[in-house]
């Protein structure tokens, strides 16, 4: 390999041509504008992060500003009302927490125990594949339709009505695969040589599972969770395709109290409002004075997501220095 | 009573009868798990089952010619018309506005975050990322309606308060998050060796960029864009909010415009009688949106397995 010229490369060697200074000076210009380029493109790259972070930004001021002289007390305390400023929350949170506890408690363990037979127990063979395929699917299915899918099967096909129990478990469908995707991702960092330890000492498979991998598994998990009900507490097309209602003043019957005393589980049927689908009914009112209320509304919502979310990010990155194998 | 303990054929048959017990007990656990596993097959049957069935009771009453072809969306009128065309317009549009936003911003945040961000600039700027994603959607549609509206407003005073172009707009921002992290994804997964030598011939990063590590990370953008794409068409509470609700042909941004999930959206707050034609259409309009997310992210699957640069 002689190259007759070293100085030249050769790549430059077709359009450069005239005496070595000048050749010298067409490189460096060369050189210039390529990294020109690159300062130019790091500006872009940060220009682009601007507008997503100038975005949350506008986002909060504006909440803030409409919202915040409406947050007090009563706010939380009063059911929603054709005034606009005597109007409150009381039926969208407690609405909103009680049909979390539906879809935490469907989700959660269904979750988890499928993920372990796919993570641990499944053999390979068509079975296994259709069902990760499936999985895959879902996440990607439109959370609309999942609300048609409640409102013909559990609505009207299994008699639940337009319930606290519909919308729950709605949600637990929603969020089932982001559930399975953590924990079978928490499962799978654990290093193998465990099991084989537990094993070697005579532990069954689920003896394994339950004293070993679950434990070790545990904050992985509980990311993926509050992931999944962070993105369950800010649905809103779902449960308003199952029909829940806008326009809410009592809170469901509480277990043994009322005349004739309520049931242990007749709140699961009573009609509700969540979160979402206050601020959806105030923001879609054409009286500013009830956008007010929807601000203040979202800012209390937002605060709870992005509470959430930020559990789970902090969460994560403290796992990812803590543990070392 | 102190128990004796035992020996030889009867030991063996303790231990014997302790192991039956062990499996039965790990038989029942597994098949309990496989369940749990199965509820995620029983969910897309049961999806699959309800839009079949009610799609076909409305195609009883509506041809699928009409359904097709007809260009007035009127449902729920005495003069009823069921062309799916005006709500795909509108999903299409606001589709469009959205990408416009989401793709070259999402590409080249990917870009910034993978190639030119250092290690803390990157870890800084990736969780307000997530955070972008994390807003509930509704919020954002709040946001379109009541600040960028009447932005937009400003910029073009004929605009009217309901618009897809403002929905499309948030849209495209709430999308930037994932197309960004799946392409970066793909991108930080190019092997070092290929800008190692692309560095060591003399290019610059923004060089090394653009002719090395996207080429040999396309099957995972392009991914990353289809996948946006399905969520663009499956985004439901920003255009109920923002873009208004009314069913037209048009493939104006500045115009109102109805689409697939906020006619949904709009038939579910109304008050219609289980098994009326009004609320089978929503069950066709579904099937009709499953059909077309489900088209993309197969051909997302496919792409990243055709196209993909095996290192």
């Amino acid at each position: 390999m002689n190259n007759p010229n070293p100085s030249a490369p050769s790549s430059f060697g077709d359009t450069v041509a005239g005496s070595p200074a000048a050749r010298t000076e067409q490189i460096r210009a060369l050189i210039r504008v390529a990294k020109r380029w690159d300062h130019f493109f790091a500006l872009l790259g940060l220009l682009a992060m601007m507008v997503g972070i100038l975005t949350l930004v506008a986002l909060f001021t504006e909440m803030v500003i409409d919202g915040l002289p409406r947050l007090n007390l009563d706010f939380f305390t009063s059911f929603p009302s054709r005034r606009a400023g005597q109007a409150g929350i009381l039926s969208a949170w407690v609405g909103s927490i009680l049909v979390m506890m539906v879809t935490a408690l469907f989700a959660v363990p269904v979750g988890i125990a499928g993920a372990i037979y796919l993570e641990e127990y499944a053999k390979k063979n068509w079975f296994t594949d259709i069902i990760e395929i499936n999985i895959a699917n879902l996440a990607g299915v439109p959370s609309i339709v999942y609300g048609l899918l409640a409102l013909g099967l559990f609505v009207y096909t299994f008699g639940f009505g337009q319930s606290i129990l519909s919308a729950g478990l709605t949600l637990a469908l929603l969020i089932l695969p982001i559930v399975i995707v953590a924990t079978r991702e928490a499962l799978r960092s654990i290093p193998k040589h465990i099991r084989e330890a537990a094993y070697g000492c005579g532990a069954s498979q689920w003896q394994v599972v339950q004293d070993h991998l679950l434990p070790y598994s545990t904050p992985g998990i509980l990311t993926g969770v509050i992931i999944g009900m962070a993105r369950a507490i800010g649905e809103t097309a779902p449960i308003i395709t199952i029909g829940a209602l806008t326009f809410i003043v009592f809170l469901p019957p509480v277990p043994g109290t009322g005349e004739p005393p309520a049931g242990m589980f007749d709140w699961l049927f009573s009609p509700f409002t969540v979160m979402p689908i206050q601020i959806f009914n105030w923001t879609s009112r054409p009286d500013p004075a009830f956008h007010q209320n929807a601000a203040a509304a979202s800012l209390v919502l937002v605060v709870m997501t992005l509470g959430m979310n930020g559990l789970a990010i902090w969460l994560r990155y403290r796992l990812r220095k803590k543990i070392k194998w | 009573m102190p128990e004796m303990p035992l020996t030889g054929e009867a030991r063996l048959a303790q231990m014997a009868q302790a192991k039956a017990r062990r499996s039965r007990r790990e038989k029942a656990i597994e098949a309990v798990l496989l369940l749990a596993a199965c509820v995620s097959v029983f969910t897309t049957v049961g999806i699959v089952y309800i839009l079949l069935k009610e799609s076909f009771a409305f195609f009883t009453h509506v041809s699928l010619w009409d359904f097709l072809t007809d260009t007035q969306w009127t449902p729920l009128f005495d003069d009823a018309h069921f062309g799916i065309m005006v709500l795909l317009s509108g999903t299409l549009t606001s589709s469009a506005v959205a990408l416009l936003v989401a793709i070259p911003l999402g590409t080249i945040i990917a870009i910034y975050l993978s190639e030119f961000a250092g290690h803390k600039t990157r870890e800084t700027l990736k969780p307000v990322l997530e955070l972008l994603s994390g807003v509930p959607t509704i919020i954002y549609g709040y946001f379109a309606l009541l600040f960028v509206t009447p932005l937009l407003q400003k910029l073009f005073p004929e605009l009217p308060g309901f618009n897809v172009l403002s929905a499309g707009l948030v849209m495209g921002i709430m999308i930037i998050p994932y197309v960004a992290s799946l392409s970066e994804d793909a991108m930080r997964a190019v092997p070092m060796g290929l800008r190692e030598g692309s560095y060591a011939m003399g290019a610059t990063r923004f060089q090394t960029a653009v002719r090395v590590v996207v080429p040999a990370a396309i099957s995972g953008i392009a991914s990353a864009y289809i996948l946006g794409i399905s969520r663009a068409v499956g985004e439901t509470m920003i255009l109920a909010v923002a873009a208004g609700m009314q069913p037209s042909l048009t493939f104006n941004p500045m115009e109102p415009a109805a689409t697939i999930t906020s006619f949904v959206v709009q038939v579910a707050l109304g008050d219609l009688p289980h098994g009326s034609v009004g609320y089978q259409t929503i069950f066709a309009a579904g099937l009709l949106l499953l059909l077309l997310t489900l088209a993309f992210n197969m051909l997302g699957y496919w792409v990243r397995r055709r196209y993909r640069e095996a290192y």
